[in-house]
């Protein structure tokens, strides 16, 4: 039985039904609504009332693909296909969200037109990934549906051991905090590395998140492999009228109390009788704390550009991993700035696909190989801004200082009875 | 009739630059400072002295194609047909007129009925999962609960009266797609996963095998069926075995439960990026409603409100009270459970004799 064709039932949702009042809008009470349009969404609904009743779960995965994609659609079955036949493939298409989520009612009209005429016509604006999510399609639907979408300019989004869909904040769109323009950057790497997207070919999953500054607003740190947050080089820029502006209007107690004593770095202080602000620039960490506060005021320097980290990720396999540094600063606004970028990728890509383990994201290898090792794998220069602190073991191995020994030869001191594998090596 | 022609592929991210509202589109990169009109509503100012306003509204994600109709008929009346969401899943109407402001209001309270809030700080959109609704791993409902917890959170959403922002994630398996946040709900599986032999080889077993973080699956031949075996002792029942295949069921219906963590922070403001931290576990997995997690999460707040200073998220005021206040003034229970077991413990215990006694 396809999703198109199926048969409208009697609602059955007496549980369902405590979630139509309050004031919080209801999912429910709109796909009910819907229903009376769309016939398959009853036997959502009776479905999805039995999983409330028996707190389980009837949907089971399988695989399919647009031709020529290796994910994007997540597939869907009902394991109570026989009581719901038009649940029987009940598939979720992906497709790409416009960079910073903005849209004009003609591209949100194509998305409903195409979810409604192809399958139960529900959407989720967004995905956890950033995805548009459509659901509610059979095979042939989602078929159609991904057709339809790619005939006005949508494209699919990601799945499985792949580049994931992209994510950003609004950025320069309509915040004066960006560092960079994240939309368009993000628009690049999706276009540039879409084959990747597209067809899984990694050893693991692998998402960026784009935010125009240290506030991350896309979630950047924890939730991708490479988050890419916009800073700055040099001296913020301090407004000292505004931040008269600002005392006379609050007071001189929060602003010590608000912003002084709130710099993570111990970095201003306040002149009570100017009204002035004085910044130990050098020793600013752009946490944006004080921006936040007196925005008017204060603003991001002149010279932008990007921290590029490394390895966030919610807790499989290792435990939960926290971006860390990796390129403390570049620039990002040239064509040749972008190029840089997506070479440096690339070099990441290579050396970790090369080397990784299955089902092993970037930030576990590095845990697993040392970044030492991975730092020399990529070609990047290690930078006391890549850490909190040093080591504390002591037990090092320093390729200065251990030359390669041969073994057997007479008068050594100490004597060195084994040929070593790196002296054979050497000998060759 | 012919075979319609096949798609272009590989075509990318949509071109942002035709989404972009007018003022948008002008101002691009030349902002110059916002602020908060009312609980809401943005206003962001360019250089040029450019105004666009931002009303922000909570949606529930999850919606028909007549309710992104209903959007797109009131943004075409007030905002020259440009809206955007955020990653909580807030819409925001972009208005460039000042006068379409108010009828704007009113439509979207009234009309569509999604209440305006989630700026400054307040509690915003609750980010979450499937769920019940459609993914084939949960162990509970995503929609639905944060549906519950969103109408008895309502005047947090509306009102900008908390210490700082707010974010609640909700996630229905432990792989945590909602990620961290202020306050996070997951799920909590206490069993090992019950095998399902005869059904095993839909799977990649290699693939089970390598997927369990402490190495507790190895294969085995049962009733001369090669499948493989868990060593109950080590499992920690995560699911990501499930998660791998679908013969390797963690759920259980009677005995899932939901855990609240708090603490969790993207932003680099003031203290760095943090994880959140077990708070409470052991709650009932109660649909349709959820209330004991909406008890707990108000019990949080509470707390929170009264005790944290302006500007302080959840975790930074714990790490400045101390967590034996944390608990103290939540009533949760602090356990032996709270206590890290994993590779990082050692790290987390307290290596000092400061102590507030």
């Amino acid at each position: 039985m396809s999703v198109l064709e199926a048969k409208a039932m009697p609602l059955n949702t007496p549980m369902l039904n405590e979630l139509e009042s309050g004031p919080w809008p209801s999912f429910f009470k709109d796909l009910k609504e819907y229903s009376k349009k769309k016939p398959v969404v009853t036997q959502l609904l009776n479905q999805l009332e039995e999983s409330y009743e028996n707190r389980w779960n009837y949907w089971l995965g399988k695989i399919i693909n647009v031709p020529g994609y290796g994910g994007g659609v997540i597939a869907r079955v009902s394991e109570k296909a026989a009581k719901y036949p038009g649940l029987a493939n009940f598939h979720t298409v992906r497709v790409i969200e416009p960079p910073g989520w903005v849209y004009n009612t003609k591209a949100l009209r194509e998305l409903a037109d195409a979810a409604e005429k192809n399958g139960a016509g529900i959407i989720q604006l967004h995905g956890m990934s950033g995805d548009i999510l459509l659901l509610g399609f059979d095979d042939a639907g989602a078929m159609q549906c991904a057709e339809d979408l790619m005939h006005q300019g949508w494209d699919i989004g990601g799945s499985g051991a792949a580049m994931r869909t992209l994510q950003c904040c609004v950025g320069q769109a309509r915040c004066e905090m960006a560092c960079y323009d994240t939309m368009k950057v993000t628009k690049h790497l999706t276009d540039t590395f879409i084959a990747f997207l597209h067809r899984p070919e990694f050893v693991y999953k692998f998402k960026f998140k784009l935010s125009g500054c240290p506030n991350d607003c896309s979630n950047s740190i924890v939730r991708s492999d490479m988050p890419i947050i916009g800073t700055w080089r040099g001296a913020m820029k301090v407004d000292q009228a505004k931040v008269a502006e600002f005392i006379d209007a609050k007071g001189l107690d929060y602003v010590v109390n608000n912003v002084i004593t709130r710099c993570p770095t111990n970095c201003l202080s306040v002149k009570s009788a100017t009204k002035e602000l004085v910044v130990d620039h050098e020793n600013c960490v752009r946490c944006m704390h004080c921006i936040n506060v007196m925005h008017k005021a204060l603003k991001v320097g002149d010279d932008k550009g990007v921290t590029i980290l490394i390895g966030g990720k919610r807790t499989l396999k290792i435990g939960d991993t926290m971006g860390f540094v990796l390129v403390p600063f570049m620039k990002l606004e040239t064509d040749e700035d972008l190029d840089k970028l997506t070479s440096f990728v690339e070099r990441v890509w290579e050396f970790w696909n090369d080397n990784g383990m299955d089902h092993e994201r970037v930030g576990e290898f590095i845990h697993r190989i040392g970044m030492g090792t991975f730092l020399d794998g990529v070609g990047v220069e290690p930078d006391a801004r890549m850490i909190a602190r040093p080591r504390v073991t002591p037990y090092i191995k320093f390729e200065e200082l251990g030359p390669a020994r041969l073994g057997g030869e007479s008068g050594q001191n100490p004597p060195v009875w084994t040929r070593e594998p790196e002296a054979a090596e050497a000998m060759d | 009739m012919s075979e319609k022609k096949m798609a272009p592929r590989d075509q990318g991210a949509p071109d942002y630059t035709k989404y972009l509202h007018p003022v948008m589109a002008k101002n691009y990169g030349k902002w110059d400072y916002h602020e908060r009109v009312r609980p809401g509503v943005l206003l962001h100012v360019g250089t040029s002295g450019d105004k666009l306003w931002s009303v922000r509204a909570g949606s529930p994600r999850t919606m028909s194609a007549d309710t992104v109709r209903k959007i797109c008929d009131i943004a075409d009346k007030y905002c020259q047909g440009h809206v955007r969401f955020t990653s909580r899943s807030n819409i925001e109407f972009l208005v460039g007129n000042e006068a379409d402001l108010k009828p704007l209001i009113t439509t979207v309270e009234g009309d569509l009925g999604w209440p305006l809030g989630g700026t400054g700080p307040s509690v915003s959109n609750v980010s979450h999962t499937q769920g019940w609704l459609h993914c084939n791993l949960p162990g509970s409902d995503a929609a639905g609960s944060v549906k519950a917890l969103m109408d008895d959170l309502i005047d947090e959403f509306k009102n900008e009266s908390l210490p700082n922002r707010v974010h609640i994630s909700s996630s229905c398996c432990q792989i945590n797609c909602a990620s961290h946040g202020d306050i996070s709900i997951i799920v909590q599986h206490h069993h090992p996963p019950r095998i399902n032999h005869k059904d095993m080889q839909i799977c990649e077993l290699p693939k089970v095998v390598a997927i369990c973080p402490v190495a507790a699956i190895r294969p085995a031949v049962v009733d001369g069926v090669e499948t493989v075996e868990v060593v109950e002792e080590k499992c920690m029942y995560c699911g990501a075995c499930h998660g791998q295949c679908p013969s390797m069921e963690i759920r259980d219906s009677d005995t899932d439960t939901l855990s609240i963590w708090v603490g969790g922070k993207m932003s680099n403001a003031r203290s760095k990026p943090s994880f959140m931290k077990l708070a409470v576990w052991g709650l009932p997995n109660n649909p349709p409603r959820w209330p004991e997690v909406s008890n707990a999460v108000r019990k949080i707040l509470k707390a929170y409100k009264e005790g944290a200073k302006d500007w302080e998220r959840v975790g930074e005021w714990i790490e400045r009270i101390g967590w034996q206040r944390f608990f103290e003034k939540t009533g949760f229970k602090f356990t032996k459970y709270h206590i890290d077991d994993s590779p990082e413990a050692l790290s987390t215990f307290n290596r000092s004799a400061q102590i507030r006694i």
